[in-house]
């Protein structure tokens, strides 16, 4: 039976947080009365091994949340901690232990496959060889081989985004963030990448933030999902590992009813 | 059944070029100024227009003269030499302007003031303020073109599209990483416009430049043409200066060609 709570529940199990949110709002302009206030209040731990999918309608601060983890933005108040670090602070302390997929691929047009599937790894300073054989491998594994030598322009958009997933997961980072990195695609495309996806997260262990506008998606994918009101805020929470056909049904009503309000 | 694929959209007069093609398309008008020349000189006197067969002879003495090419080489070398220090300086002023908006805000201005001096005040000027005529020239050179040099670099470097370099930030380069993997490969195009747009002004003002405050070079060749009302020797200087800019417009699209392989052509476009 999952858990399901209305609000942000306390810490369920011992040990370290890879991500630990308190209190972490964010803002723009101003102060948290007088600017925008795009995320107020975060509590949250995402534990080791976890796939949690952030949930929420568009413009709710779920890229803000996304930003912060990934250390690209600074929370306005509160503590941000991933692996112990503040991500904004300590931003150099935690290369190589993060790797991001964005809701487009982001590939750099004047590399081919090989090297932008190698260019995290060639950010870690992992010798040629080396890195090379990594990206051939995930390649590989997401059903590249024999467009290693292919730029961007010759790719289709599914395959441009599985160069950008191989990129993330040749880091071998524990932490993977992922941006709505299929939404740029069609359904088919979409549903067959969501799958070797979390396949891939679960087999290798990854600790995963997913966000997500689509209800199907986070019960697809996520092992926790999470939804959030706008301004960025826990409005419900439920586990889904180990729910039956029964539980998943009850949860996507209450996601509804939360999304809805 | 025959196949129901249509060709592809093809521009009108281009259908049948090749590279054969587009090679005569190339030099055909120059060949047909050229016949015109000619046919002119055959009217006029040499001293307005002389016969293309002499000016290309006069043209291939310079080149296989060793003391002439040397004044060629020092006007391609003025010419350079202003450029590179030229686009030295303006990446410095490009990247400090990128990177501080009120540094932008500060200079933004003083280099739209030089832009607007013609290229003669700042012969006199140089005249006036130098003695060298190798610094004279130079610092002409430099500062005719740093103003352009330094807008096309700084429009390079804001064109980095801003979601390439979150990703890169999101690996948490070094300063270097940063600048070799992204910001250099994503400026390049735009540095190599600079150079073929910059090449083509520098290699007017260094004539005018050797013309003023010279003792050799191409400039100060064209000088003694004039005096000598030498129509055919101004051509065949005139040409030598052309040549130079076709041949490193040549290199730059070479350059262009190796780099940028990455590119997707449409098929429009052809």
């Amino acid at each position: 039976m999952p858990e399901v709570f209305d609000q942000a529940p306390p810490a369920r199990q011992a040990g370290p947080a890879e991500i630990r949110f308190e209190g972490v709002s964010k803002w723009y302009g101003g102060s948290r009365e007088s600017g925008f206030l795009a995320v107020d209040a975060v509590d949250l731990e995402v534990r080791r091994g976890e796939l949690v999918a952030l949930l929420g309608k568009t413009g709710c601060g779920k890229s803000t949340l996304f930003n912060m983890i990934a250390g690209l933005q600074a929370p306005s108040a509160g503590t941000l901690r991933v692996q112990g670090h503040d991500p904004f602070r300590d931003f150099a302390a935690l290369r190589g232990h993060i790797s991001i997929v964005f809701q487009n691929d982001r590939l750099l047009p004047w590399r081919n496959a090989l090297d932008n599937a190698a260019f995290g790894l060639e950010m870690m300073d992992v010798p040629k060889a080396e890195r090379h054989a990594k990206a051939r491998h995930w390649l590989a594994r997401l059903g590249l081989h024999g467009h290693e030598a292919d730029y961007p322009h010759a790719l289709s958009g599914g395959m441009r985004q599985r160069v950008a997933i191989a990129r993330a997961f040749a880091t071998e980072a524990p932490i993977m963030l992922c941006d709505e990195p299929f939404s740029a695609l069609d359904e088919i495309t979409a549903s067959r990448l969501r799958g070797e996806f979390s396949e891939l997260v679960r087999e290798t262990g990854r600790t995963a933030v997913f966000i997500t506008h689509s209800i199907g998606e986070a019960l697809e994918i996520g092992s926790r999902i999470v939804v959030l009101q706008r301004p960025a805020r826990i409005a419900y929470e439920a586990t889904m590992a180990g729910a039956g056909e029964a539980e998943r049904t009850q949860i996507r009503a209450r996601i509804r009813e939360t999304l809805a309000l | 059944m025959a196949s129901g694929t249509a060709p592809a959209p093809r521009l009108p007069g281009l259908s049948a070029a090749g590279s054969f093609g587009r090679a005569a398309l190339t030099v055909l008008p120059f060949l047909t100024l050229a016949a015109l020349w000619q046919a002119g000189s055959t009217v006029l006197p040499p001293y307005l227009l002389p016969p293309v067969t002499e000016i290309l002879g006069r043209a291939a003495t310079i080149l296989t003269t060793g003391e002439l090419l040397g004044e060629v080489l020092a006007t391609v070398a003025r010419t350079l030499g202003g450029l590179a220090g030229a686009f030295l300086l303006g990446g410095l002023l490009a990247a400090l302007m990128g990177r501080s908006r009120l540094t932008a805000r500060l200079l933004s201005p003083l280099l739209t003031f030089l832009q607007g001096i013609p290229a003669l005040s700042w012969v006199v000027f140089a005249v006036i303020w130098f003695r060298g005529t190798e610094v004279r020239i130079f610092f002409i050179m430099l500062v005719t073109t740093l103003p352009a040099f330094t807008f096309q670099l700084l429009d390079a470097y804001r064109s980095i599209p801003r979601d390439l370099a979150e990703m890169v930030a999101s690996f948490r380069p070094r300063r270097w990483q940063m600048f070799s993997r992204l910001v250099w490969p994503a400026v390049l195009p735009g540095i190599l416009t600079a150079w073929k747009v910059n090449l083509g002004n520098a290699s007017r003002v260094v004539v005018v430049a050797e013309l003023v405050g010279a003792t050799g070079g191409v400039g100060y060749e064209l000088l003694q043409q004039q005096q000598l009302f030498d129509m055919a020797g101004a051509m065949a200087w005139t040409l030598q200066l052309v040549l130079f800019v076709l041949l490193v417009q040549w290199a730059i699209s070479a350059i262009e060609a190796a780099a940028f392989r990455y590119r997707a052509v449409s098929e429009r476009a052809l």
